[in-house]
């Protein structure tokens, strides 16, 4: 029996009478990832006016964007920014997630939800907010301010990952250490969290991640020397198409296919552990 | 051992409660910066969209949606678009979802790349793309007319078409991935069962199979009609100023008229909405459950 | 499947030995959760160096009860003192017991060696004691050149003589195991409970044990303290609590029984089917339980006498089960005996009798009363 004519599912249908369905996610999967990836052969086009497939392939955009001083300070910033909301959703989030996970407080649930509203409002809420808080304060066209936005984003998104990580491990290992000697703190850092380590990592990429692509907030609360790189590439889609997005779109894509790969990598590695 | 005191009690219970608190205090710096940003933003815009003119309480941002026709339009428009991207993401991801969870768990993690690659790139990156695709002299006018689909370039781009498009493309994983979820779940025996007893495999799966993955499709139905409601980047690049949905004109309320009391009250309309329609959500799945493709 | 060594004995270095045994004295221990009593008012006393099995159906308290003793569950009220000390308000860390759960929890992050080592490495104990302490544990357990194999190359059995080294490697004062072998298969799990049985003669420290699986406790205890709705029911040796259950409880749960209800005669004594059984002590209701492994067919001729009763029925079906043959004998009415007659040469099979008329009978030492009425 060949693969053509081998039951497809529980309900004996053959691989062959399935094959419009196998055409149509085939067609739905390309129109998915077509779009996502057709930005990087044309960055690499000679042309102003991005056809594809190129006539002439040349790195000239991305020399525009490396001998732009705009667009190098907003990748910093970008850069810079996404790093620090790392280094303050991921241990905030770490320890949210433990908090929630080991008590059982009544309040456990009300704060979990209170934690997750940053998913709920509309970032455009968010934005005009925060912009109109942060202008009482003087806190518009702050890193600081743009991070503390950034984290609020970040962080559920961490809690979420880090809970689903605790939910996988055996807590009576942290219960184990402490009969043998372990203070809770102790019992933690030994025990749980190199257990966790690839949930913490994938919230720390996910929270880097969440940052450097945040369009909305940026446009609002970011700005002058310290705009985002998204911030400057929202204002050029509006006025003209510039083909420097395109070069600046294929790093982007690159740097999230890469951690995405690398999130995968550590969720098998995850599975496999248990 | 009657009318002794109980041993320990009050000590006990004072532990209890140190052990409690020393453990919640943990979510206290995540809470703070949730306070700061959230809370009170929305509360002062909550505040501001009750403000009238003169400084005093009044109705009347929420008023002025009553009353003019722009504001109607916007409203139409914001759940046209959201609606009609919803249908598009169930018409385009219930079969790539069926497919995805029919494959062997090995083969459903490769192709499920697919989904997950535009999940987790930038939207600004993606809407740009179809900016570039669907303008006057991209690709997709070219092949079409190259391949007599149409004669002359069409305008699918700075319109509904482009929004649509685009949006349909950027939500579709947000269905696929909590619809993909239920149907894993859907016991493969049940469908033997079915065929077993006599049912085509037609009858099995709408009768056994389409019910039981209805829970996840509304879920992912849900969640992508929420986040149309305040989407504003695709529209706003892809709409050419065509399509104003409520976050877009937000936005330009705050930059033509720089009137906050306006500008929070659509907001709040806007929150209500998005509560509202995700509470509905709720009873139908976890909430959590929607982001498990991130972790 | 473990591979196993050809002596029983675990080998018990001079080190591990000084371990001074400890009692554990719980008093008036409460736990509730809402209007339900997880543990009401236990007292109990582990005496120092004896092997108690905390016996009951699941939620009836007995886990409560030791993760009380470990800390990790918080009381109410009451007392726990190890050797006199005070230790109810002690956190998990400071109160020095070794721990073997259900799951083994074994650290899947370190090594064998680096799992034993680890209540060591907290103690500030480094070098080359910790090394040889190390060695010495694994060879106790039997797992002597084990100490660089990760844990996922362990199998059920050696995972569980891990966990339990890792226990007592740093000389507890007590040690406490949650049900640690229902995770293996039948066969692995009956050995492993007599070597448990050796291993605790030969540390000598304070065991206290939680199963719900009545035979295991009967193998490995020296007492066993039968806990259910969470008060403790009866404290005894495996022998009393098998031969002379509290109540009904208890004979219920632990091996199998038949209940009748006694009446009384006319001089007040107690009796089954117009045949004397015992005399009467206070309250109203009795109740006669038997085992069925006490009962035998006996002939007509030898009608009760000073040792025997005996009693008449129909047979109703005969089960060959291999070691024995389980019977089932109809009084009359809805009162059925079961009868456990073993299948050697010697015995008295049943045979293809069915519905014919038979005599059981049981030796009076046998006989069981318990106060109050049938179990439920």
């Amino acid at each position: 029996m060949n693969w053509w004519s081998r039951p497809a599912s529980d309900t004996q249908i053959t691989h062959g009478g399935r094959l419009w369905l196998y055409t149509l996610a085939a067609i739905i999967m390309l129109l998915l990832v077509i779009p996502t990836l057709i930005v990087v052969p044309m960055s690499f086009s000679d042309s102003q006016y991005l056809e594809f497939p190129p006539s002439n392939w040349s790195l000239r955009w991305y020399e525009e964007y490396l001998g732009t001083a705009k667009w190098i300070r907003a990748t910093a910033t970008s850069v810079q920014v996404g790093l620090l909301t790392m280094l303050v959703a991921t241990p905030l989030g770490v320890m949210a997630a433990y908090a929630l996970f080991v008590s059982r407080h009544r309040a456990t649930k009300a704060i979990f939800l209170l934690l997750i509203t940053p998913m709920i409002v509309p970032v455009i809420l968010i934005a005009i907010g925060t912009f109109y808080a942060y202008g009482r304060v003087g806190m518009n066209n702050t890193i600081t301010g743009l991070v503390l936005a950034h984290s609020a984003l970040a962080l559920p998104i961490a809690i979420i990952v880090v809970t689903a990580g605790l939910r996988s491990y055996d807590l009576s290992q942290e219960q184990v250490a402490r009969s043998l000697g372990a203070n809770r703190i102790k019992a933690f850092f030994l025990i749980t969290l190199p257990q966790i380590r690839f949930s913490v990592i994938t919230a720390a990429l996910l929270s880097f991640l969440t940052s450097f692509d945040e369009v909305i907030i940026a446009i609002f609360v970011s700005g002058g020397a310290n705009a985002t790189l998204t911030k400057h590439m929202f204002a050029a889609l509006r006025d003209y198409i510039d083909p420097t997005i395109a070069a600046i779109s294929t790093i982007m894509v690159i740097l999230s296919s890469v951690l995405l790969l690398l999130t995968q990598f550590l969720g098998s590695k995850r599975g496999g552990n248990r | 051992m009657a009318g002794a005191a109980p041993l320990h009690e009050a000590a006990l219970q004072r532990q209890h409660r140190r052990e409690q608190w020393s453990i919640l205090s943990l979510v206290v710096p995540a809470m703070i910066v949730i306070i700061l940003i959230i809370l009170i933003p929305l509360s002062w815009l909550f505040y501001l969209s009750f403000l009238g003119d003169d400084g005093g309480f009044s109705l009347e941002n929420y008023h002025k949606m009553t009353q003019y026709k722009s504001y109607y339009r916007i409203f139409v428009t914001t759940f046209q678009v959201s609606i009609l991207t919803t249908l598009a993401c169930i018409a385009l991801g219930y079969p790539l979802a069926f497919f995805l969870a029919q494959l062997p768990p090995k083969w459903a993690g490769i192709f499920m790349l697919a989904v997950l690659l535009p999940f987790w790139t930038s939207l600004l990156v993606r809407t740009y793309a179809w900016l570039v695709l669907l303008q006057k002299r991209g690709i997709l006018n070219e092949f079409a007319v190259q391949i007599g689909l149409w004669e002359t370039p069409i305008k699918l781009v700075h319109n509904m078409t482009g929004t649509l498009i685009g949006m349909a493309h950027i939500m579709l994983p947000f269905l696929v991935l909590p619809l993909y979820n239920a149907m894993r779940k859907i016991d493969g025996d049940l469908m033997h069962a079915a065929a077993n007893l006599g049912a085509s495999p037609v009858h099995a799966f709408w009768r056994v199979y389409f019910p039981l993955s209805l829970p996840g499709m509304v879920a992912g139905a849900l969640i992508v009609f929420v986040l149309c409601l305040g989407f504003y980047v695709t529209p706003a690049v892809l709409g050419g100023g065509r399509v104003i949905m409520v976050s877009n004109h937000i936005t330009a309320i705050l930059e033509n008229q720089f009137d906050w009391g306006a500008a929070s009250a659509l907001g709040v309309v806007l929150l209500v909405a998005t509560t509202f329609t995700l509470y509905l959500a709720a009873r139908f799945f976890r909430f959590d459950a929607v982001l498990f493709g991130r972790d | 499947m473990d591979r196993f060594p050809p002596e029983l004995d675990f080998a018990v270095t001079d080190s591990q030995k000084e371990t001074s045994a400890l009692p554990i004295t719980i008093r008036n221990l409460t736990k509730r959760y809402g209007p339900v009593f997880a543990l009401n008012s236990v007292d109990l006393d582990v005496r120092s160096g004896e092997f108690l099995t905390l016996l009951g159906p699941s939620g009836s308290g007995k886990t409560t009860l030791l993760m009380a003793i470990a800390g990790f569950n918080r009381p109410d009220s009451g007392s726990i003192q190890f050797g006199g000390e005070e230790v109810i308000l002690a956190p998990p860390h400071k109160r020095e017991v070794g721990m073997v759960f259900q799951s083994y929890a074994l650290f899947p992050h370190m090594s064998v060696a680096d799992n034993i080592g680890f209540p060591l490495k907290l103690r500030g104990i480094g070098g080359t004691e910790r090394i040889s302490r190390i060695e010495e544990a694994l060879e106790t357990v039997q797992l002597s050149g084990f100490g660089e194999r990760n844990i996922d190359q362990l199998s059920g059995g050696q995972r569980q003589r891990v966990a339990l080294a890792r226990a007592f490697v740093f000389g507890p004062r007590v040690l406490l195991m949650d049900e640690p072998l229902s995770a293996l298969d039948k066969k692995l799990r009956e050995r492993m409970q007599i070597e448990l049985k050796h291993l605790h003669r030969k540390l000598g420290v304070t065991t206290v044990y939680v199963t719900h699986d009545q035979r295991e406790a009967l193998t490995m205890s020296d007492r066993i303290a039968v806990i259910n709705d969470g008060e403790l029911v009866q404290l005894d040796t495996p022998k009393r609590v098998y031969n002379r259950p509290a109540n009904a409880f208890v004979a219920d749960f632990i091996g199998e029984s038949t209940m009748l209800p006694l009446t009384r005669n006319a001089t007040g004594a107690l009796t089954f089917r117009d045949q004397l059984v015992g005399e009467a002590g206070e309250g109203r209701d009795w109740t006669l339980v038997v085992r069925p492994e006490r009962l035998f067919l006996a002939d007509a001729a030898a009608e009760t006498d000073e040792r025997t009763i005996v009693l008449k029925g129909v047979l109703r079906e005969a089960v060959f089960q291999g070691e024995s043959e389980m019977v089932l004998v109809a009084l009359d009415g809805d009162t059925e005996l079961a009868v456990r007659i073993g299948t050697g040469g010697t015995a008295n099979p049943a045979g293809g009798n069915i519905g014919g008329e038979v005599y059981i009978g049981i030796d009076r030492s046998d006989v069981i009363i318990i106060p109050g009425g049938r179990a439920q």
